[in-house]
This record gives structure tokens, sequence and C-alpha cells, in this order.
């Protein structure tokens, strides 16, 4: 009966409790859109590191710390053994959907037609390893990333960051769009890199003139004299320079300046052969990549168990995607800290509003309270009938708050908005990911819920005190 | 066994800062079984007499027995529980719940006391048709008319059998034909149902049909009339 009456309440006054319950369904639309905004940014941004960088790294110890740039120094030695272990384990297997290896190094990359060069970090990839990473997709995301632009390419491609383009001045051959030339007129000249020539780039950039004869001549003995060639100087396992001309057959955007102007992509032998030679080559980290970000716990431990027993020989230790990206945690730290903001101010916001439905429904209901009170319902009878009501309001404004989301979702995600994240490229469609997402919908539920109860308390308390003698006096 | 019993009960309020001693050390039986009027004039305490009889104002001083028993140290909830069971009460506004039925009305008494859902049911069908009010059954408050709602007040403080009904001017907001016809409707309920019902008024016909009288001034009981053939 308790409740019967406080539906029958709510249904008194209709415009009062349809302008709370209102207020309940923006507050609700607002979280859950916020939420699937964010949502999709996090999935979003999940996916793009785990396609480039796996979830796990297996990597020798302390590289992430100190060996960043150093391949010879923290090169991992067999690598192909570790792998093959990690492939074969029954444990892991089930998980894995990719392990590849990458090699990074630091080098100097030049343009010996223009004279400049610069720093940059180059990445020696597996081409196949890496597009199979390319395919993942846990989150649903539409449409698949193409093939890495070194697929197909001769050993010696590479792929260089606009903005390393820009400095080596390879924007026209690599019809790079929108790449000014420099305004200072002296830095435009072209100059032959050579002992008796001052390099156009700061001195720290400059090729000594016994490098600059080295890749003079790696540049003659191109057989292709007509390709966009670079020379990538680069310090070998032995500490001695060496020198590998490229093919230069593209120049992507990185999205971030500080990675597009030192970025180079190679084929791992080639990689390889610049730092290792002859000697056995080795890589930087073995990328490991599960079917779901969910199983990285437990392949993380399986992992560790390896290199504590079967590979122990040498010196390995896993990290995963987030500990490589921290800015996948900073962003996603940013988003949860707006989303928390977000969602307290409408708690807030819910709380008042419901807060003071309550109590004009307790003023109102005075004589009702006496009477109640009077024939035998205890104190605890009337809060209870309050609270059921505020209840009501938060689980029906929730629920339909649920329902006008999912439509306005609906709506975006066919709306054809297009945005380019943080972090990318290219544009994408404005997604909220609402369907399908029970969680933040039960939470949504839940909060709101308890924010009505706890709005409903103090009036329900009020009312269940007033003296029945006094409220009977208002009817 | 008397219905109620008070002894030496004194209440005061408190209005703004001066103190109104409302009652003034009353004694009084109420006899069971029988239609009790209190009579006096405003402001005589005949209403803080009724509230205080019927638990839902405590006296200051002084000992109150309903039923038999002893309600000065009941707690809140306690009494609740006891105006449930043993007490019905009717308003002079009716005090009906309008969002309610008629039906519900009169069968919220017996939920609170835990009655069966089949003989909640018997008994309302039973107390609708008893005031004359079958077919009005689904009818909300609003729908009613004055003298309708004080019978669906009357058969709610009937409903679930208590041993006292305390009426509070039941027949102030009628006109005089439907006053009558509800004092009427009260004596035949109360000799039918074997209750004790106490009725606080000054009209003369609820006083002319009372068993007995008690008339109060000033806080203090200035004489009861009984009638000798109960």
């Amino acid at each position: 009966m308790t409740f019967a009456l406080a539906v029958r309440n709510l249904e008194r006054n209709r415009r009062r409790s349809i302008t709370t319950l209102a207020a309940i369904v923006v507050g609700a639309v607002a979280i859950l859109l916020f939420g699937g905004y964010t949502r999709n940014i996090k999935y979003g941004m999940q996916m793009g590191f785990v396609r480039s960088s796996g979830h796990l790294q297996i990597q020798h110890k302390d590289y992430f710390l100190y060996g960043s740039g150093n391949p010879a120094a923290y090169g991992i030695v067999d690598y192909q053994h570790v792998m093959d272990v990690v492939r074969h384990d029954p444990v892991l297997a089930p998980m894995l959907t990719v392990v590849t290896p990458t090699l990074q190094l630091g080098g100097i990359a030049g343009n010996f037609a223009a004279g400049v060069s610069r720093t940059v970090i180059a990445t020696g990839s597996d081409v196949a390893g890496q597009n199979e990473l390319r395919k993942w997709n846990d989150f649903g995301f539409e449409g698949t990333p193409p093939p890495l632009a070194l697929t197909g390419t001769p050993a010696n491609a590479a792929v260089v960051g606009e903005g390393v383009a820009r400095v080596l001045q390879l924007c026209g051959p690599l019809q790079v769009p929108d790449c000014a030339a420099p305004q200072d007129s002296s830095r435009r000249t072209p100059t032959r890199i050579g002992p008796t020539t001052r390099d156009v780039e700061p001195a720290s950039n400059s090729l000594p003139p016994d490098l600059a004869a080295l890749s003079n001549s790696e540049a003659a003995a191109s057989p292709h004299p007509r390709d966009i060639r670079i020379e990538l100087l680069a310090a070998t396992a032995q500490g001695a320079p060496n020198v590998a001309s490229l093919s230069v057959i593209k120049a992507e955007s990185q999205a971030v300046k500080d990675l597009d102007d030192i970025y180079v992509a190679l084929h791992l032998s080639q990689a390889q052969r610049l730092i290792y030679g002859r000697d056995p080559p080795q890589v930087t980290a073995i990328i490991v990549q599960l079917h779901h970000t969910s199983q990285i716990p437990a392949a993380r431990a399986r992992l560790q168990q390896l290199l504590d027993t079967t590979l122990k020989g040498q010196p390995l230790e896993v990290h995963d995607y987030e500990t490589l990206n921290p800015y996948y945690g900073q962003t996603v730290g940013f988003f949860a800290a707006i989303f928390g903001f977000i969602s307290i101010l409408i708690g807030v916001i819910v709380l008042f509003t419901v807060g003071n439905t309550m109590s004009m429904a307790v003023v109102e209901r005075t004589p009702e309270i006496g009477t109640l009170r009077a024939i035998g319902v205890r104190r605890s009878g009337i809060r209870k009938m309050f609270m059921i009501e505020g209840m009501l309001l938060g689980l029906a404004g929730s629920v339909l708050g649920i329902v006008v989301a999912l439509g306005l979702a609906f709506l975006i995600n066919h709306g054809g908005i297009t945005w380019t994240p943080p972090g990318r490229v290219d544009a994408v469609s404005l997604t909220v990911r609402v369907w399908g997402e029970p969680a933040p919908m039960i939470g949504v539920v839940i909060a709101l819920t308890c924010v009505t109860l706890v709005s409903s308390w103090i009036p329900s308390r009020r009312g269940a005190r007033i003296n029945i003698v006094s409220a009977l006096r208002h009817a | 066994m008397s219905a109620i019993v008070l002894k030496q009960v004194v209440k005061s309020y408190r209005v703004e800062s001066v103190e109104v001693q409302a009652l003034r050390g009353v004694d009084l039986e109420i006899r069971s079984r029988c239609l009790t009027a209190i009579a006096g004039p405003s402001g005589s305490g005949k209403t803080t007499l009724l509230n205080v009889m019927g638990c839902i104002d405590r006296a200051d001083r002084g000992e109150l027995t309903v039923d038999g028993t002893p309600v000065d140290e009941l707690a809140d909830d306690l009494l609740s529980d006891f105006r449930a069971a043993r007490l019905g009460f009717i308003f002079q506004s009716f005090n009906l719940i309008p969002v309610l039925t008629a039906y519900e009305n009169i069968e919220y008494p017996l939920r609170l006391t835990g009655v069966a859902a089949p003989k909640r049911r018997e008994r309302v069908l039973a107390m609708l048709d008893a005031v004359g009010l079958s077919a009005h059954a689904r009818h909300r408050p609003g729908q009613l008319s004055g003298g309708q709602q004080q019978r669906v007040a009357i058969a709610r403080a009937l409903a679930a059998a208590p041993r006292v009904i305390l009426a509070d001017e039941p027949t102030a907001n009628l006109d005089s034909h439907t006053g009558a016809a509800i004092i009427e409707l009260m004596r035949q309920m109360q000799r039918e149902h074997g209750v004790s019902i106490v009725i606080c008024s000054h009209d003369a016909q609820v006083i002319a049909a009372a068993d007995d009288a008690v008339f109060i001034r000033d806080g203090q009981v200035e004489s009861v009339q009984r009638s000798a053939s109960i």
C-alpha cells in the first residue's frame, strides 16, 4: 500500500513530478552521452596504442628507462628463441594474436642532395607482424586501417614523418601538402655535404667530414639514382659509425609534432644490418598483442614466469601499453576528472531538485501525514512513503534518461559528424558509446536513485517528525 | 471495564510566550460500549481532551488508561500500533486519503494491522455495505459528497474493529440533515459493533443522541450526565 500510495502521490501533482523527472532525465542523458564520448576516446586511444605497440612488450631490463635509442647496449639476444617460447607456451598461446619484434634506434638522417640532416628515432619493424597488429579491433570500431606503407617494398625502403621530410627538404618530391619552405632564404640554399662545405643545419646536426664522405659514397652506389634517398647514420654495436642509404617512399604525418619531426620507419632487417652488421641480429622489444585487454594481468604474470624460468638466461622485463604510453593514462585521467566533475555537478542539481520537490510534497500533505499517523502509521512508515516517492523519481528518471540517451547516441553516431581526436591525423566519426555498455547504464540508475534517496531523506524525516495534532490542524 | 480512564490529566500549550492550560487535572471515566459526547464552549479544552484520549497527544501529567492499557509510557511506535489496533478516528474534515478510493481508504487500517487479503476484502465490502456506499467503492474522496466522505470515514474508523472510536466534530462540516444522518449511522454502528464512541461536539443533536455527556469548561470537567439505561 505504501508503494501504491507513493506512485499515486507522484501522479497527483503531475506538472511538478514531470519537471523533477525532466531534471533527472537531462542529468542521466548528460552523464551517459559524455561518458559514451569519453569512452570512445579511451577505446580509440587504446586501440591505437595496441595496434602499434601491442598490449605487452618484452624488453631488455632497464631499456625502457635508460636504453632508449641505444639498441647496442639493450638489445635482446636470440630474440627468435624468446618469441618461439612465448608463441608456443600452452598458457599464453590461446591469448595471443601477434608476437612480433621491433628495433628502435637513434641516428642522424641526412639528405645527401640538399645537404641537410637531423637527428631521428628510427623504428625497424617486421612488416607482416605490424600489419597483423593493425587488425586488432576489440571495440568494434568501423573500418580497418590500411597496411603499413612499407608493405611490399624493398628492404631499403623507409617512411619518414612529415616533419622529417620538411627539415630534409623532401616535401616536394614526396608531395607533402602544406609544407612551406623556411622563410630565411639562407637556410633554403642546398649545400652539398662535404669536407669543404658548411651544413645548413646547426652544428650539432651536421655530419663530420669523414661521415659525409661515407654518405656520399653510399649515395653514389645507389642503383636507383632518381630515388628519393636519405642516409641514416647510426652507431653500430661496436660503437663505429655506419650509414644506411634508404629509399624514402612516403612521408606520413604522425599527428604529434615532436614525433613527426623525428619519425623514420624501416624494415627490421635493414635496421638490424645498420646496428649489428654481420653479427647476430637483435631487437629492442618483442611486441605481444592479446585478444583482449582484460587478459593483460594473466598474460603478464605468465610472461614473468617464463622470464624467471625458461628465459632466465638474459635480463628481460615486461611492460604493458599503459606504462609504455604514459600519454594514454594522462588522457584517460584527464577525461575521468572532467567526467567526475560533470557527474558531481549533475548529482548536486538532481539532489536539490528532488529535495525541493519532496519538501513541497511534505508541506502540502501535512494534514495527510497527521491522518496517517493518527490511524496508526509509524514514523518510519511516513519516512518510507516519501523515500519511495524519491526513489521512484530517481528510477523512472534514470531509466527514461537511458532511453533518451540511446536515441540521441543513435542520432549522433549516424549523423555523419566527424572530428579529429588528439593524437590522430585523420578525422573520425563522432561516436558516442552508450549502446552495448551496460555498466554505465546500471551505474547511472544506481547513482541517480541513490541521489534521489539521499535528497528525499531530509524532507521525509521532517514529515515523519511532524506533531500529529499540529498536522491535523492544517486540514 | 471502562473504555478510557483519565486521572488528574494536565496538558498545557505554549502559544508564543504565553502558556495556555488546556486541561487542568481532568478526572474522567468513559464507559465501554457507550456513545459519549464531550461538549463545551470553544477553547474549553474538549479537542485537547479528545486528542489525549486518542493517544495522538501526550498529557504533561496524569494517568491515562485506554481499553485497559496504560498508554502514558508507551514509546511512539508502540503507541502507533496501539492506535492502529484499538482506536478509530473520525475527523471534522473527513481526512480521507485523496489518492485512495473509498475501498482503499477503508482497507488501509486493515493493512496496518496485518489482516490477510481475503478477510480484508470481506471486511471492507461489509463496511461499505453498512454505510450504504457499495456503489461508490471505486470513487476517490473528490468524487464523493461531504456526507458520503464522512460515511467512508466512519467505515474506515470501524474497519479494524477498534475498541474505541474518537470523533472530533464529525457533523460540523455537514448540513443539519446530513449531520443527523451521520449521527444516526454512528449510533447504529456503535450498537451493532459494540464499540465505545467518544464524540467531541457542541451540536445539540449529538448531545441528545449520546448515552453520556461530559461538559467541560476551562480545561476541567464541569459535569457528567450519564444515561441510566445502559
